[in-house]
């Protein structure tokens, strides 16, 4: 099976972020960078399909320099091959114009995405990507089982969870509790050094950097008044006073 | 020239899902301050008498797509047919919710329509007869706005955020062809495995109870179901709670749970990690009760309860019986 697994290098989740005084970006100065973590399912999941029906993992990522960084854990992990496409920041439609320009020649019989990237928390890609390769796609799977020439996903939605089959070649993209990705090992760490990756520019791809979605501006969050700590003699006066609140001042109750 | 605000109204087993209220709502409020129309899409089979109800939260005309191909959702059938309305249409601005369908369909039709999109947006306003969104970045650690350069400008927004506002309209039914066939579909929907009945979506919950780590065990959880049965509410977790097998995935509240937008949010024994709050701070009244005051959920909760959650949530449920 030829398998694709597409990876973000993010800001780990427990990075303080902080927003340029001009609000153009974040700084990045003390940020440590992480694979995205809904990228690790994906990444696991190519792995365990390749471990089970025989192929190889091919692993891409569209990032600035030190998103190579990323591309070397899941070699590590054990993907065979990266694909590295240089440029510092892209949109939505841009990123997956580049990864399809870069994936096409693969022709995989499968991607993995993660269902977003926890930076931009837009989710978007993973779809587009299905699009532009002219691919069904099934998102924020907990579940996916191949067999023969068909997926079939396990999709939560509201109240209920579907069963979903597609055709493939196709696009999935993985929700938290997909599996359990392996953590790479020392062996697999020295492996991934020796293991190639194509470093193309995205401008070469021939991709378009002029963003369609543009960030005007980022701030810090709204703050919420201050709340206040309700004190009392007992449980059962500060339990009293606090449904009083919720009735009477919030009106929630 | 691109012109009038678009939604795509959701359905489920025949009736319309809350959040296309709250996205027609906004959907009407953008349409007047730009002067134009709000033109509603609805997929479904034997879905045409839900127009009037579209029609009475500001809707101008429902595009209606009935066939027995849209009786499931598929992304393929629905993003076809919605695709083809906005083009032909020329839309200007293109809104949906960001519930699971609308993350989907929105996402897809990005690639389809060859645009950009501000997902999961919590405000949207017009400035120089542009859609800006607001939306959170970074699990809500800042907050970034949006301009969408191309057509039409799309932006899928945050479940119970906005309100639903009525504001009656005509809702005049415009029909129009499927255009997809059916062996175009490359997916399908196997089986629907409903949760269990009565169980309430933490996505539409008005009021949701939640335990963490300070739950100590499955079981315990028993006081928040009860506290949570009186006050209509769902149950949620904390990743903590989660990942110890006490409460599954679904139950999950967090950066990677699910993002909650209720009235009210009682945390439980929840210390409140910054990935935490990106699920639940959105909620519009925050409760905390944890016996440590240092814990975080403290700086974000209205009010706040210092003590032993198992004394407390007791006493909150035996309060609140009294007055409900």
């Amino acid at each position: 099976m030829n398998i694709v697994a597409c990876v973000k290098q993010v800001p780990d989740t427990e990075a303080f972020i902080k927003v340029k005084p001009d609000g153009s970006g974040i700084e990045e100065g003390n940020i440590k960078w992480v694979m995205n973590p809904y990228d690790e399912y994906g990444v696991e999941e190519a792995l365990k399909l390749k471990e089970a029906n025989g192929g190889e993992v091919t692993v891409i990522s569209l990032g600035p320099a030190r998103a190579m960084e990323t591309i070397r854990t899941a070699l590590a992990m054990g993907a065979e091959k990266g694909v590295h496409i240089t440029i510092d920041e892209a949109d939505a439609y841009n990123t997956a114009a580049a990864l399809a320009a870069a994936i096409k020649d693969i022709n995989p019989d499968i991607i993995f995405c993660g269902q977003r990237a926890i930076d931009d928390d837009s989710g978007q890609v993973g779809s587009v990507l299905a699009e532009l390769l002219g691919m069904p796609q099934v998102t924020i799977v907990t579940g996916c089982e191949v067999s023969g020439d068909k997926v079939k996903a396990v999709k939560p939605i509201e109240g209920a969870q579907l069963v979903i089959e597609s055709a493939m070649p196709c696009v999935v993209t993985a929700q938290k509790g997909l599996n359990e990705p392996r953590y790479a090992s020392l062996p697999g760490i020295m492996k991934a050094k020796k293991k190639p990756v194509d470093v193309k520019d995205a401008a070469a791809l021939g991709v378009s950097v002029e963003p369609k979605a543009k960030i005007v501006k980022m701030t810090p969050p709204p703050e919420r008044a201050p709340g206040k700590i309700i004190e009392g003699d007992d449980a059962a006066a500060k339990a009293s006073e606090l449904v009083r609140l919720l009735r009477e001042e919030a009106k929630v109750i | 020239m691109a012109k009038g605000v678009w939604i795509v109204a959701e359905q489920r087993d025949g009736a319309l899902r809350n959040v296309s209220f709250e996205v027609a709502s906004v959907a009407r409020k953008l349409a007047d301050d730009l002067g134009e129309e709000v033109n509603a899409i609805l997929l479904g089979s034997g879905v045409e008498g839900l127009a009037p109800e579209l029609g009475k939260y500001g809707v101008d005309k429902v595009y209606v797509a009935d066939d027995a191909i849209f009786a499931d959702y598929t992304t393929d059938a629905y993003s076809e047919a919605v695709a083809k309305v906005v083009t032909d249409n020329d839309a200007s601005i293109l809104l949906l919710a960001a519930s699971v369908e609308g993350k989907d369909l929105s996402s897809r039709l990005v690639g389809k329509l060859a645009t950009g999109m501000a997902t999961d947006c919590t405000d949207v306003k017009i400035a120089d007869g542009k859609l800006y969104a607001t939306r959170p970045m970074y699990a809500g650690k800042c907050f970034g706005e949006i301009v969408v350069e191309s057509y039409p400008q799309m932006a899928s927004l945050r479940p119970k955020v906005f309100a639903a506002v009525e504001n009656a309209k005509a809702g005049e039914v415009v029909k129009c062809d499927a255009g997809v066939a059916a062996d175009a579909l490359k997916t399908k929907v196997l089986e629907t495995q409903k949760d269990a009945s009565g169980k309430i979506d933490l996505t539409e919950a008005d009021v949701i109870v939640s335990g963490g780590r300070g739950m100590k065990g499955p079981d315990e959880y028993k006081i928040l179901e009860e506290l949570a049965d009186l006050l209509g509410a769902a149950v949620g977790a904390s990743r903590a709670a989660v990942d110890a097998g006490w409460r599954p995935q679904s139950d999950q509240v967090g950066q990677t749970g699910k993002v909650v937008s209720p009235n009210l949010y009682i945390a439980c024994g929840i210390s409140g990690a910054i990935q935490h709050l990106a699920g639940m701070s959105s909620s519009k009244y925050i409760v905390a009760i944890n016996k440590d005051s240092e814990a975080p959920i403290f700086a974000k909760a209205d009010y706040g309860i210092v003590d032993d959650l198992f004394k407390i949530v007791p006493e909150v449920t035996a309060a609140a019986k009294k007055i409900m």
